[in-house]
Protein backbone atom coordinates (compact mmCIF):
# COMPACT_ATOMS: atom_id res chain seq x y z
CA UNK A 1 0.00 0.00 0.00
CA UNK A 2 2.81 2.44 1.13
CA UNK A 3 3.90 1.49 -2.66
CA UNK A 4 1.32 3.36 -4.57
CA UNK A 5 0.71 6.07 -2.18
CA UNK A 6 4.31 7.08 -2.41
CA UNK A 7 3.59 7.86 -6.31
CA UNK A 8 0.84 9.71 -5.83
CA UNK A 9 -1.94 8.79 -7.20
CA UNK A 10 -2.92 5.43 -6.63
CA UNK A 11 -2.71 2.96 -9.91
CA UNK A 12 -5.37 1.03 -11.26
CA UNK A 13 -3.86 -1.86 -11.38
CA UNK A 14 -1.72 -2.33 -8.39
CA UNK A 15 -3.70 -5.49 -7.73
CA UNK A 16 -1.66 -7.52 -10.07
CA UNK A 17 1.07 -7.57 -7.19
CA UNK A 18 -1.48 -8.72 -4.39
CA UNK A 19 -4.08 -10.43 -6.07
CA UNK A 20 -5.09 -11.61 -2.58
CA UNK A 21 -5.32 -8.41 -1.01
CA UNK A 22 -7.71 -7.51 -3.82
CA UNK A 23 -10.61 -10.05 -2.55
CA UNK A 24 -10.81 -8.14 0.30
CA UNK A 25 -12.88 -5.41 -1.59
CA UNK A 26 -15.76 -8.67 -1.48
CA UNK A 27 -15.76 -8.08 2.27
CA UNK A 28 -18.72 -6.22 2.49
CA UNK A 29 -20.41 -8.18 0.86
CA UNK A 30 -19.91 -11.83 1.73
CA UNK A 31 -20.09 -10.35 5.43
CA UNK A 32 -23.87 -8.85 5.04
CA UNK A 33 -24.22 -12.39 2.94
CA UNK A 34 -22.90 -14.81 5.38
CA UNK A 35 -24.97 -12.83 7.96
CA UNK A 36 -28.48 -12.61 6.66
CA UNK A 37 -28.04 -15.53 4.18
CA UNK A 38 -25.72 -18.15 4.75
CA UNK A 39 -25.95 -18.40 8.97
CA UNK A 40 -29.66 -18.51 8.89
CA UNK A 41 -29.46 -21.52 6.02
CA UNK A 42 -26.60 -23.18 7.87
CA UNK A 43 -28.76 -23.20 11.20
CA UNK A 44 -31.60 -24.68 9.65
CA UNK A 45 -28.99 -27.74 8.27
CA UNK A 46 -27.80 -28.31 11.61
CA UNK A 47 -31.25 -28.11 13.39
CA UNK A 48 -32.28 -30.44 10.72
CA UNK A 49 -29.72 -33.11 11.74
CA UNK A 50 -30.38 -32.80 15.60
CA UNK A 51 -32.36 -34.21 17.24
CA UNK A 52 -33.88 -32.80 20.93
CA UNK A 53 -30.68 -33.42 22.81
CA UNK A 54 -28.62 -32.02 20.31
CA UNK A 55 -27.22 -35.47 18.95
CA UNK A 56 -27.12 -36.52 15.25
CA UNK A 57 -30.05 -37.63 13.77
CA UNK A 58 -31.28 -38.42 10.02
CA UNK A 59 -34.73 -38.95 12.12
CA UNK A 60 -36.42 -35.65 11.42
CA UNK A 61 -36.11 -36.51 7.39
CA UNK A 62 -37.52 -40.06 8.06
CA UNK A 63 -40.32 -38.10 10.03
CA UNK A 64 -41.09 -36.21 6.52
CA UNK A 65 -41.71 -39.40 4.78
CA UNK A 66 -45.42 -39.83 6.62
CA UNK A 67 -48.66 -38.45 6.76
CA UNK A 68 -49.02 -34.45 6.99
CA UNK A 69 -45.77 -33.48 5.33
CA UNK A 70 -45.58 -35.84 2.39
CA UNK A 71 -49.05 -34.93 1.72
CA UNK A 72 -47.64 -30.83 1.65
CA UNK A 73 -44.95 -31.94 -0.35
CA UNK A 74 -47.03 -33.30 -3.17
CA UNK A 75 -49.73 -30.87 -3.15
CA UNK A 76 -47.36 -27.91 -3.76
CA UNK A 77 -45.38 -30.23 -6.60
CA UNK A 78 -48.84 -31.08 -8.08
CA UNK A 79 -50.15 -26.97 -7.83
CA UNK A 80 -46.73 -26.17 -9.21
CA UNK A 81 -46.36 -28.45 -12.25
CA UNK A 82 -49.96 -27.91 -13.26
CA UNK A 83 -49.42 -24.03 -13.42
CA UNK A 84 -45.94 -24.74 -14.70
CA UNK A 85 -47.10 -26.63 -17.56
CA UNK A 86 -50.55 -24.68 -18.21
CA UNK A 87 -49.03 -21.04 -17.77
CA UNK A 88 -46.08 -22.42 -20.07
CA UNK A 89 -47.93 -23.87 -22.75
CA UNK A 90 -49.87 -20.56 -22.66
CA UNK A 91 -47.89 -17.86 -21.92
CA UNK A 92 -45.98 -19.27 -25.23
CA UNK A 93 -49.21 -19.59 -27.40
CA UNK A 94 -49.86 -15.84 -25.86
CA UNK A 95 -46.07 -14.39 -26.51
CA UNK A 96 -46.04 -16.06 -30.02
CA UNK A 97 -49.32 -14.45 -30.73
CA UNK A 98 -48.33 -11.21 -30.41
CA UNK A 99 -44.83 -11.17 -31.57
CA UNK A 100 -44.98 -13.07 -34.65
CA UNK A 101 -48.66 -14.00 -34.75
CA UNK A 102 -49.76 -10.99 -36.83
CA UNK A 103 -51.22 -8.68 -34.28
CA UNK A 104 -51.23 -4.88 -34.22
CA UNK A 105 -47.72 -4.05 -32.64
CA UNK A 106 -48.68 -2.03 -30.13
CA UNK A 107 -50.36 -5.19 -28.56
CA UNK A 108 -47.06 -6.50 -27.86
CA UNK A 109 -45.65 -3.55 -26.18
CA UNK A 110 -49.01 -3.40 -24.16
CA UNK A 111 -48.67 -7.22 -23.23
CA UNK A 112 -45.32 -6.63 -22.18
CA UNK A 113 -45.94 -4.07 -19.83
CA UNK A 114 -48.90 -5.90 -18.55
CA UNK A 115 -47.17 -8.97 -18.06
CA UNK A 116 -44.47 -6.98 -16.02
CA UNK A 117 -47.29 -5.34 -13.53
CA UNK A 118 -49.10 -8.74 -13.61
CA UNK A 119 -45.87 -11.35 -12.58
CA UNK A 120 -45.57 -8.77 -9.72
CA UNK A 121 -48.56 -8.60 -8.99
CA UNK A 122 -48.73 -11.78 -6.35
CA UNK A 123 -49.85 -12.19 -2.91
CA UNK A 124 -52.52 -10.57 -0.91
CA UNK A 125 -54.04 -8.75 -3.50
CA UNK A 126 -53.96 -11.49 -6.15
CA UNK A 127 -55.42 -13.82 -3.58
CA UNK A 128 -58.39 -10.90 -3.16
CA UNK A 129 -58.61 -9.95 -6.39
CA UNK A 130 -59.85 -13.50 -6.92
CA UNK A 131 -62.43 -13.76 -4.17
CA UNK A 132 -64.17 -11.24 -5.35
CA UNK A 133 -64.24 -12.58 -8.73
CA UNK A 134 -65.28 -16.35 -8.34
CA UNK A 135 -65.70 -16.64 -4.63
CA UNK A 136 -68.47 -17.70 -3.28
CA UNK A 137 -70.17 -14.00 -3.65
CA UNK A 138 -67.58 -12.95 -6.55
CA UNK A 139 -68.38 -11.22 -9.56
CA UNK A 140 -68.15 -14.40 -12.04
CA UNK A 141 -69.79 -16.89 -9.55
CA UNK A 142 -72.82 -14.54 -9.00
CA UNK A 143 -73.28 -13.47 -13.15
CA UNK A 144 -72.91 -17.33 -13.34
CA UNK A 145 -76.02 -18.03 -11.30
CA UNK A 146 -78.18 -15.18 -12.06
CA UNK A 147 -77.72 -15.45 -15.67
CA UNK A 148 -77.39 -18.81 -16.76
CA UNK A 149 -78.35 -20.55 -13.93
CA UNK A 150 -75.23 -22.37 -12.93
CA UNK A 151 -73.83 -22.47 -9.31
CA UNK A 152 -70.29 -23.52 -9.62
CA UNK A 153 -70.05 -23.80 -5.89
CA UNK A 154 -72.79 -26.75 -6.12
CA UNK A 155 -70.99 -28.14 -9.36
CA UNK A 156 -68.41 -29.06 -6.97
CA UNK A 157 -65.86 -25.90 -7.61
CA UNK A 158 -64.48 -24.06 -4.77
CA UNK A 159 -61.89 -20.92 -4.96
CA UNK A 160 -60.38 -22.28 -1.49
CA UNK A 161 -59.18 -25.72 -2.73
CA UNK A 162 -56.08 -26.85 -5.42
CA UNK A 163 -58.41 -25.90 -8.25
CA UNK A 164 -59.00 -22.22 -7.08
CA UNK A 165 -55.79 -21.86 -6.27
CA UNK A 166 -54.37 -23.24 -9.32
CA UNK A 167 -56.21 -20.83 -11.17
CA UNK A 168 -54.74 -18.30 -8.89
CA UNK A 169 -50.79 -18.93 -9.67
CA UNK A 170 -51.65 -18.96 -13.12
CA UNK A 171 -52.42 -15.27 -13.32
CA UNK A 172 -48.60 -14.71 -12.19
CA UNK A 173 -47.60 -17.53 -14.07
CA UNK A 174 -49.16 -16.97 -17.22
CA UNK A 175 -47.15 -13.40 -17.23
CA UNK A 176 -44.21 -14.16 -16.06
CA UNK A 177 -43.93 -17.16 -19.32
CA UNK A 178 -44.75 -14.15 -21.08
CA UNK A 179 -41.66 -12.03 -20.35
CA UNK A 180 -39.00 -14.87 -20.45
CA UNK A 181 -39.94 -16.76 -23.53
CA UNK A 182 -40.48 -13.63 -25.24
CA UNK A 183 -36.57 -13.31 -26.38
CA UNK A 184 -36.76 -16.90 -28.01
CA UNK A 185 -39.23 -16.71 -30.05
CA UNK A 186 -37.88 -13.45 -30.90
CA UNK A 187 -34.75 -15.64 -31.74
CA UNK A 188 -36.31 -17.79 -33.95
CA UNK A 189 -34.89 -16.25 -37.23
CA UNK A 190 -37.24 -15.65 -39.94
CA UNK A 191 -34.73 -16.98 -42.37
CA UNK A 192 -35.67 -20.22 -40.80
CA UNK A 193 -39.05 -20.50 -42.47
CA UNK A 194 -38.41 -18.95 -45.60
CA UNK A 195 -35.62 -21.68 -45.99
CA UNK A 196 -38.65 -24.86 -45.05
CA UNK A 197 -41.10 -23.26 -47.16
CA UNK A 198 -38.38 -23.28 -49.84
CA UNK A 199 -37.89 -26.73 -49.48
CA UNK A 200 -41.35 -27.20 -49.80
CA UNK A 201 -42.27 -27.95 -45.86
CA UNK A 202 -45.13 -27.01 -44.49
CA UNK A 203 -46.14 -25.34 -41.74
CA UNK A 204 -46.96 -28.05 -39.30
CA UNK A 205 -43.47 -29.75 -40.30
CA UNK A 206 -41.79 -26.48 -39.72
CA UNK A 207 -43.02 -26.48 -36.47
CA UNK A 208 -42.12 -30.05 -35.76
CA UNK A 209 -38.49 -29.91 -37.05
CA UNK A 210 -37.30 -26.78 -36.94
CA UNK A 211 -38.81 -24.05 -34.56
CA UNK A 212 -39.83 -26.93 -31.54
CA UNK A 213 -36.48 -28.55 -31.18
CA UNK A 214 -34.79 -24.68 -31.29
CA UNK A 215 -36.95 -23.66 -28.87
CA UNK A 216 -37.54 -26.75 -26.49
CA UNK A 217 -34.50 -26.18 -24.45
CA UNK A 218 -36.53 -22.44 -23.53
CA UNK A 219 -39.74 -23.73 -23.29
CA UNK A 220 -38.85 -26.38 -20.34
CA UNK A 221 -35.97 -24.21 -18.85
CA UNK A 222 -39.12 -21.46 -18.50
CA UNK A 223 -41.65 -23.57 -17.36
CA UNK A 224 -38.71 -24.88 -14.50
CA UNK A 225 -38.41 -21.55 -13.75
CA UNK A 226 -42.34 -21.13 -13.70
CA UNK A 227 -42.47 -24.48 -11.54
CA UNK A 228 -40.06 -22.72 -8.75
CA UNK A 229 -41.78 -19.56 -8.83
CA UNK A 230 -45.40 -21.57 -7.57
CA UNK A 231 -43.22 -23.75 -4.92
CA UNK A 232 -42.20 -20.97 -3.24
CA UNK A 233 -45.36 -19.14 -2.90
CA UNK A 234 -46.70 -18.65 0.17
CA UNK A 235 -48.71 -15.49 0.15
CA UNK A 236 -51.26 -15.88 -2.21
CA UNK A 237 -51.87 -19.41 -1.04
CA UNK A 238 -52.10 -18.54 3.01
CA UNK A 239 -54.29 -15.47 2.32
CA UNK A 240 -57.07 -17.06 -0.14
CA UNK A 241 -57.24 -20.36 1.83
CA UNK A 242 -56.56 -18.46 5.43
CA UNK A 243 -53.41 -21.03 6.08
CA UNK A 244 -55.98 -24.36 5.87
CA UNK A 245 -54.36 -25.96 2.67
CA UNK A 246 -51.59 -28.38 3.02
CA UNK A 247 -48.45 -26.83 1.31
CA UNK A 248 -44.65 -27.24 2.09
CA UNK A 249 -44.86 -23.27 2.39
CA UNK A 250 -48.03 -23.20 4.69
CA UNK A 251 -46.68 -25.96 6.66
CA UNK A 252 -43.57 -24.04 7.05
CA UNK A 253 -45.25 -21.04 8.20
CA UNK A 254 -46.84 -22.71 10.88
CA UNK A 255 -44.56 -24.73 12.34
CA UNK A 256 -42.60 -21.70 12.75
CA UNK A 257 -45.48 -19.57 14.65
CA UNK A 258 -46.76 -22.75 16.41
CA UNK A 259 -44.39 -25.52 16.10
CA UNK A 260 -47.43 -27.57 14.76
CA UNK A 261 -45.43 -30.70 13.82
CA UNK A 262 -44.18 -31.23 17.55
CA UNK A 263 -40.90 -31.48 16.50
CA UNK A 264 -38.47 -28.22 15.81
CA UNK A 265 -35.72 -30.63 13.97
CA UNK A 266 -38.33 -31.66 11.35
CA UNK A 267 -39.95 -28.05 10.91
CA UNK A 268 -35.74 -27.32 9.97
CA UNK A 269 -36.08 -30.28 7.75
CA UNK A 270 -39.15 -29.62 6.22
CA UNK A 271 -37.37 -26.14 4.88
CA UNK A 272 -34.22 -28.59 4.10
CA UNK A 273 -36.33 -30.46 1.92
CA UNK A 274 -38.09 -27.80 -0.24
CA UNK A 275 -34.15 -25.81 -0.81
CA UNK A 276 -33.19 -29.35 -2.06
CA UNK A 277 -35.92 -29.03 -4.48
CA UNK A 278 -35.36 -25.59 -5.60
CA UNK A 279 -31.77 -26.59 -5.93
CA UNK A 280 -32.04 -29.26 -8.64
CA UNK A 281 -34.95 -27.08 -10.35
CA UNK A 282 -32.03 -24.31 -10.09
CA UNK A 283 -29.81 -26.77 -11.61
CA UNK A 284 -31.69 -28.26 -14.17
CA UNK A 285 -32.60 -24.68 -15.36
CA UNK A 286 -29.23 -23.14 -15.88
CA UNK A 287 -28.25 -26.45 -17.90
CA UNK A 288 -31.29 -25.70 -20.15
CA UNK A 289 -29.89 -22.34 -20.10
CA UNK A 290 -26.60 -22.86 -21.62
CA UNK A 291 -28.02 -25.34 -24.11
CA UNK A 292 -30.84 -22.75 -25.34
CA UNK A 293 -28.07 -20.35 -26.00
CA UNK A 294 -26.79 -22.12 -28.49
CA UNK A 295 -29.05 -21.41 -31.08
CA UNK A 296 -30.66 -17.80 -29.53
CA UNK A 297 -28.01 -15.50 -30.14
CA UNK B 1 -47.45 -6.80 -44.36
CA UNK B 2 -44.28 -6.35 -46.02
CA UNK B 3 -42.66 -7.21 -42.85
CA UNK B 4 -44.09 -10.38 -43.33
CA UNK B 5 -43.23 -11.10 -46.86
CA UNK B 6 -40.24 -13.48 -46.92
CA UNK B 7 -38.16 -10.77 -49.19
CA UNK B 8 -38.52 -8.56 -46.69
CA UNK B 9 -36.71 -5.05 -48.46
CA UNK B 10 -37.36 -6.42 -51.79
CA UNK B 11 -41.05 -6.02 -52.36
CA UNK B 12 -40.85 -5.79 -56.17
CA UNK B 13 -37.97 -8.15 -56.61
CA UNK B 14 -40.46 -11.21 -55.44
CA UNK B 15 -43.23 -9.79 -57.47
CA UNK B 16 -41.55 -10.78 -60.79
CA UNK B 17 -40.17 -14.31 -58.58
CA UNK B 18 -43.43 -14.97 -57.17
CA UNK B 19 -44.89 -15.68 -60.16
CA UNK B 20 -42.43 -19.14 -61.18
CA UNK B 21 -42.82 -20.07 -57.12
CA UNK B 22 -45.90 -22.36 -57.02
CA UNK B 23 -45.70 -22.41 -53.38
CA UNK B 24 -46.14 -18.38 -52.67
CA UNK B 25 -50.00 -17.92 -53.88
CA UNK B 26 -51.00 -20.85 -51.16
CA UNK B 27 -48.55 -20.23 -48.18
CA UNK B 28 -49.88 -16.25 -48.67
CA UNK B 29 -53.93 -16.41 -47.46
CA UNK B 30 -53.14 -19.35 -45.12
CA UNK B 31 -50.98 -16.85 -42.94
CA UNK B 32 -53.54 -13.91 -43.12
CA UNK B 33 -56.23 -16.26 -41.81
CA UNK B 34 -53.18 -17.31 -39.34
CA UNK B 35 -53.67 -13.96 -37.52
CA UNK B 36 -57.36 -15.04 -36.19
CA UNK B 37 -56.28 -18.04 -34.37
CA UNK B 38 -53.77 -15.53 -32.30
CA UNK B 39 -56.29 -13.05 -31.98
CA UNK B 40 -58.50 -15.46 -30.10
CA UNK B 41 -55.65 -16.65 -28.28
CA UNK B 42 -54.67 -13.04 -27.18
CA UNK B 43 -58.17 -12.69 -26.48
CA UNK B 44 -58.81 -15.31 -24.07
CA UNK B 45 -55.97 -14.09 -22.27
CA UNK B 46 -56.98 -10.39 -21.87
CA UNK B 47 -59.96 -11.77 -20.55
CA UNK B 48 -58.43 -13.69 -17.81
CA UNK B 49 -56.61 -10.92 -16.90
CA UNK B 50 -59.00 -8.65 -16.79
CA UNK B 51 -61.63 -10.42 -14.71
CA UNK B 52 -60.37 -10.66 -11.49
CA UNK B 53 -59.72 -6.50 -11.64
CA UNK B 54 -63.45 -5.87 -12.89
CA UNK B 55 -64.07 -8.15 -9.92
CA UNK B 56 -62.53 -6.71 -7.47
CA UNK B 57 -63.77 -3.17 -8.87
CA UNK B 58 -67.35 -4.00 -8.62
CA UNK B 59 -66.92 -5.10 -5.18
CA UNK B 60 -65.10 -1.97 -4.31
CA UNK B 61 -68.07 -0.16 -5.38
CA UNK B 62 -70.82 -2.36 -3.50
CA UNK B 63 -70.15 0.12 -0.65
CA UNK B 64 -73.11 2.20 0.70
CA UNK B 65 -73.00 5.11 0.36
CA UNK B 66 -71.80 5.60 -3.31
CA UNK B 67 -67.65 5.25 -3.27
CA UNK B 68 -67.47 5.74 0.44
CA UNK B 69 -64.74 2.94 0.59
CA UNK B 70 -62.44 5.20 -1.45
CA UNK B 71 -63.11 8.05 0.96
CA UNK B 72 -62.98 5.44 4.01
CA UNK B 73 -59.54 5.17 3.08
CA UNK B 74 -58.46 8.60 3.15
CA UNK B 75 -59.99 8.65 7.02
CA UNK B 76 -57.63 5.63 7.88
CA UNK B 77 -54.64 6.19 9.63
CA UNK B 78 -53.14 2.58 9.25
CA UNK B 79 -53.82 2.53 5.44
CA UNK B 80 -51.35 5.46 5.36
CA UNK B 81 -48.72 4.53 8.32
CA UNK B 82 -48.47 0.56 6.52
CA UNK B 83 -47.74 1.83 3.50
CA UNK B 84 -45.44 4.90 4.54
CA UNK B 85 -43.61 2.06 6.80
CA UNK B 86 -43.37 0.04 3.70
CA UNK B 87 -41.86 2.95 1.21
CA UNK B 88 -39.92 3.92 3.92
CA UNK B 89 -38.47 -0.18 4.50
CA UNK B 90 -38.27 -0.35 0.33
CA UNK B 91 -36.20 2.98 0.31
CA UNK B 92 -33.49 1.44 2.77
CA UNK B 93 -33.76 -1.93 1.16
CA UNK B 94 -32.40 -0.10 -2.11
CA UNK B 95 -30.07 2.39 -0.46
CA UNK B 96 -28.38 -0.86 1.31
CA UNK B 97 -28.48 -2.96 -2.08
CA UNK B 98 -26.58 -0.22 -4.00
CA UNK B 99 -24.16 0.42 -1.50
CA UNK B 100 -23.59 -3.18 -1.22
CA UNK B 101 -23.95 -4.84 -4.80
CA UNK B 102 -22.79 -1.92 -6.83
CA UNK B 103 -19.19 -1.89 -5.29
CA UNK B 104 -18.47 -5.57 -5.14
CA UNK B 105 -19.62 -6.16 -9.40
CA UNK B 106 -17.12 -3.30 -9.96
CA UNK B 107 -14.66 -4.76 -7.88
CA UNK B 108 -15.58 -8.34 -9.85
CA UNK B 109 -15.05 -6.72 -13.18
CA UNK B 110 -11.91 -4.67 -12.80
CA UNK B 111 -9.82 -7.12 -10.33
CA UNK B 112 -10.98 -10.02 -9.01
CA UNK B 113 -12.46 -12.16 -12.29
CA UNK B 114 -12.28 -15.28 -10.75
CA UNK B 115 -14.43 -14.48 -7.64
CA UNK B 116 -17.28 -13.98 -10.54
CA UNK B 117 -18.81 -17.52 -10.20
CA UNK B 118 -18.74 -17.61 -6.88
CA UNK B 119 -20.67 -14.11 -6.38
CA UNK B 120 -22.86 -14.90 -8.98
CA UNK B 121 -24.00 -18.16 -7.27
CA UNK B 122 -24.54 -16.98 -3.81
CA UNK B 123 -26.78 -13.99 -5.77
CA UNK B 124 -28.63 -16.83 -7.24
CA UNK B 125 -29.22 -18.43 -3.39
CA UNK B 126 -32.95 -16.55 -2.87
CA UNK B 127 -33.93 -18.64 -6.11
CA UNK B 128 -33.38 -21.67 -4.29
CA UNK B 129 -34.60 -20.35 -0.48
CA UNK B 130 -37.72 -18.68 -0.80
CA UNK B 131 -38.99 -15.70 1.66
CA UNK B 132 -40.61 -18.34 4.08
CA UNK B 133 -37.25 -20.42 4.12
CA UNK B 134 -35.28 -17.79 4.80
CA UNK B 135 -37.59 -15.46 7.21
CA UNK B 136 -37.74 -19.07 9.45
CA UNK B 137 -33.90 -18.88 9.07
CA UNK B 138 -33.62 -15.27 10.31
CA UNK B 139 -35.92 -16.05 12.95
CA UNK B 140 -34.54 -19.20 14.22
CA UNK B 141 -30.89 -17.58 14.36
CA UNK B 142 -31.73 -13.99 15.60
CA UNK B 143 -34.11 -14.29 18.20
CA UNK B 144 -32.08 -15.49 20.92
CA UNK B 145 -28.49 -14.61 22.15
CA UNK B 146 -26.10 -13.17 20.85
CA UNK B 147 -27.94 -11.49 18.72
CA UNK B 148 -31.60 -11.27 19.77
CA UNK B 149 -32.68 -8.90 16.52
CA UNK B 150 -36.34 -9.71 17.18
CA UNK B 151 -36.45 -9.07 20.85
CA UNK B 152 -37.16 -5.00 19.57
CA UNK B 153 -38.68 -3.25 16.67
CA UNK B 154 -36.08 -1.60 15.37
CA UNK B 155 -34.41 -4.77 15.19
CA UNK B 156 -37.60 -7.02 14.05
CA UNK B 157 -37.25 -4.03 11.12
CA UNK B 158 -33.55 -4.36 10.69
CA UNK B 159 -33.75 -8.10 10.02
CA UNK B 160 -36.76 -8.02 7.70
CA UNK B 161 -34.74 -4.69 5.57
CA UNK B 162 -31.91 -7.60 5.60
CA UNK B 163 -33.56 -10.42 4.30
CA UNK B 164 -35.22 -7.75 1.44
CA UNK B 165 -31.61 -7.27 0.32
CA UNK B 166 -30.87 -10.74 0.19
CA UNK B 167 -34.50 -11.29 -2.07
CA UNK B 168 -33.12 -8.25 -4.45
CA UNK B 169 -30.07 -9.47 -4.96
CA UNK B 170 -30.33 -12.02 -8.25
CA UNK B 171 -32.09 -8.90 -9.74
CA UNK B 172 -30.24 -6.21 -8.36
CA UNK B 173 -26.62 -7.79 -9.24
CA UNK B 174 -27.95 -8.78 -12.89
CA UNK B 175 -28.98 -5.36 -13.43
CA UNK B 176 -25.65 -3.91 -12.21
CA UNK B 177 -23.62 -6.20 -14.25
CA UNK B 178 -25.15 -5.74 -17.66
CA UNK B 179 -24.80 -1.84 -17.13
CA UNK B 180 -21.65 -2.56 -16.51
CA UNK B 181 -20.66 -4.49 -18.89
CA UNK B 182 -21.23 -1.91 -21.46
CA UNK B 183 -19.03 0.73 -20.26
CA UNK B 184 -15.26 0.59 -20.13
CA UNK B 185 -14.73 0.62 -16.27
CA UNK B 186 -11.43 0.06 -16.91
CA UNK B 187 -10.30 2.85 -18.98
CA UNK B 188 -12.62 5.38 -16.05
CA UNK B 189 -11.13 3.97 -13.49
CA UNK B 190 -8.00 4.67 -14.81
CA UNK B 191 -8.62 7.79 -16.35
CA UNK B 192 -10.54 9.08 -12.73
CA UNK B 193 -7.05 7.78 -10.79
CA UNK B 194 -4.81 9.85 -12.64
CA UNK B 195 -6.86 12.65 -12.26
CA UNK B 196 -6.68 11.78 -8.55
CA UNK B 197 -9.93 11.05 -7.51
CA UNK B 198 -10.46 7.84 -4.44
CA UNK B 199 -12.52 4.64 -4.63
CA UNK B 200 -15.27 6.78 -2.89
CA UNK B 201 -14.92 9.75 -5.51
CA UNK B 202 -14.79 7.05 -8.45
CA UNK B 203 -17.67 4.69 -7.36
CA UNK B 204 -19.70 7.69 -6.44
CA UNK B 205 -19.14 10.79 -9.28
CA UNK B 206 -17.90 7.85 -12.32
CA UNK B 207 -19.33 4.70 -11.95
CA UNK B 208 -22.78 5.38 -10.61
CA UNK B 209 -24.12 7.95 -12.91
CA UNK B 210 -23.37 5.45 -15.53
CA UNK B 211 -25.52 2.83 -14.26
CA UNK B 212 -28.40 5.10 -13.26
CA UNK B 213 -31.05 3.32 -15.80
CA UNK B 214 -29.82 0.15 -14.31
CA UNK B 215 -30.01 0.97 -10.74
CA UNK B 216 -33.29 2.75 -11.00
CA UNK B 217 -35.12 -0.32 -12.88
CA UNK B 218 -33.58 -2.17 -9.58
CA UNK B 219 -35.19 0.49 -7.57
CA UNK B 220 -38.47 0.49 -8.35
CA UNK B 221 -38.82 -3.50 -8.72
CA UNK B 222 -37.21 -3.65 -5.07
CA UNK B 223 -39.72 -0.77 -4.10
CA UNK B 224 -42.66 -3.06 -5.95
CA UNK B 225 -41.80 -5.90 -4.51
CA UNK B 226 -40.87 -4.48 -0.72
CA UNK B 227 -44.55 -2.65 -0.90
CA UNK B 228 -46.59 -5.66 -1.82
CA UNK B 229 -44.21 -8.64 0.47
CA UNK B 230 -46.23 -10.10 2.96
CA UNK B 231 -44.48 -13.55 3.72
CA UNK B 232 -41.50 -12.31 5.70
CA UNK B 233 -43.39 -9.20 7.33
CA UNK B 234 -46.27 -10.80 8.75
CA UNK B 235 -43.53 -13.84 10.57
CA UNK B 236 -41.89 -10.44 11.72
CA UNK B 237 -44.53 -9.07 12.68
CA UNK B 238 -44.00 -5.82 11.31
CA UNK B 239 -46.38 -3.12 10.71
CA UNK B 240 -46.16 -3.31 6.74
CA UNK B 241 -48.74 -2.50 4.05
CA UNK B 242 -49.47 -5.80 2.89
CA UNK B 243 -50.32 -7.59 6.37
CA UNK B 244 -52.26 -4.20 6.93
CA UNK B 245 -54.21 -5.89 3.46
CA UNK B 246 -54.19 -8.62 4.43
CA UNK B 247 -56.39 -8.04 7.73
CA UNK B 248 -58.40 -5.48 6.39
CA UNK B 249 -61.01 -7.66 5.24
CA UNK B 250 -61.87 -8.54 8.54
CA UNK B 251 -63.83 -5.69 9.24
CA UNK B 252 -63.98 -3.60 6.37
CA UNK B 253 -64.22 -5.54 3.11
CA UNK B 254 -65.51 -3.02 0.42
CA UNK B 255 -62.02 -0.87 1.62
CA UNK B 256 -60.29 -3.75 1.47
CA UNK B 257 -61.14 -4.34 -2.06
CA UNK B 258 -60.46 -0.55 -2.99
CA UNK B 259 -56.97 -0.83 -1.03
CA UNK B 260 -56.08 -4.34 -3.16
CA UNK B 261 -56.61 -1.64 -6.68
CA UNK B 262 -54.69 0.94 -5.27
CA UNK B 263 -51.59 -1.85 -4.48
CA UNK B 264 -52.07 -2.83 -7.97
CA UNK B 265 -52.20 0.82 -9.28
CA UNK B 266 -48.65 0.99 -7.22
CA UNK B 267 -47.08 -1.81 -8.97
CA UNK B 268 -48.58 -0.29 -12.57
CA UNK B 269 -46.72 2.70 -11.51
CA UNK B 270 -43.37 1.35 -10.52
CA UNK B 271 -43.55 -1.03 -13.72
CA UNK B 272 -44.46 1.95 -15.87
CA UNK B 273 -41.39 3.29 -15.08
CA UNK B 274 -39.00 0.50 -15.58
CA UNK B 275 -40.38 0.38 -18.93
CA UNK B 276 -40.38 4.10 -19.81
CA UNK B 277 -36.38 3.91 -18.54
CA UNK B 278 -35.73 0.27 -20.44
CA UNK B 279 -36.72 1.90 -23.90
CA UNK B 280 -33.54 1.24 -25.73
CA UNK B 281 -31.55 -1.15 -23.67
CA UNK B 282 -32.81 -4.65 -23.59
CA UNK B 283 -31.48 -5.15 -20.28
CA UNK B 284 -35.10 -4.34 -18.14
CA UNK B 285 -35.80 -6.19 -15.04
CA UNK B 286 -38.98 -7.00 -14.49
CA UNK B 287 -39.56 -10.25 -12.47
CA UNK B 288 -39.06 -10.09 -8.81
CA UNK B 289 -39.64 -13.45 -7.72
CA UNK B 290 -42.06 -16.01 -5.20
CA UNK B 291 -44.95 -15.03 -3.74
Amino acid sequence: MTATTAQGAPLARPGRQRPRLAWLGLLPFLGFATLFLLIPTTYLIVGSLQDRTGQFTLQNYQDLTGGIPVNAYLTSIEISFVTAVAGGVFGFLMAYAVISGGLPRPLRSGLMTFSGVASNFAGVPLALAFTFTIGRTGLLTVLLKDGLGVNIYDQGFSLYTKLGLELTYFYFQLPLMILIIAPAIDGLKKEWREASENMGASSAQFWRYVALPVLMPSLLGSMILLFGNAFGAQATAYQLTGGFINLVTILIGNQLTGDVLHNKGAGYALAMGMVAILGVTLLAYSWLQRRSERWLR
Amino acid sequence: MTAQTPFGDYPDAIESVAGSMAARPRSRPARQLGALPWMIVFGIGVIYFLLPLIGTLNYSFKSQPALSAYTAIVDDPKFFSSLIYSFVIGLITILVSITIIVPTAFWVRLRVPRARPMIEFITLLPFVIPPIVLVFGLISTYSHPPLPFTHTDLGSSALLVAGYVILSFPYMYRAVDTGLRAIDIQSLTEASQSLGAGWVRIMIEVILPNLRVALLSGAFLTLAIVVGEFTMAIFLARPAFAPYLSLLGDSKPYQQAAVALISFGLTWIAMGFIALLGRGSRSGVTVGGAR
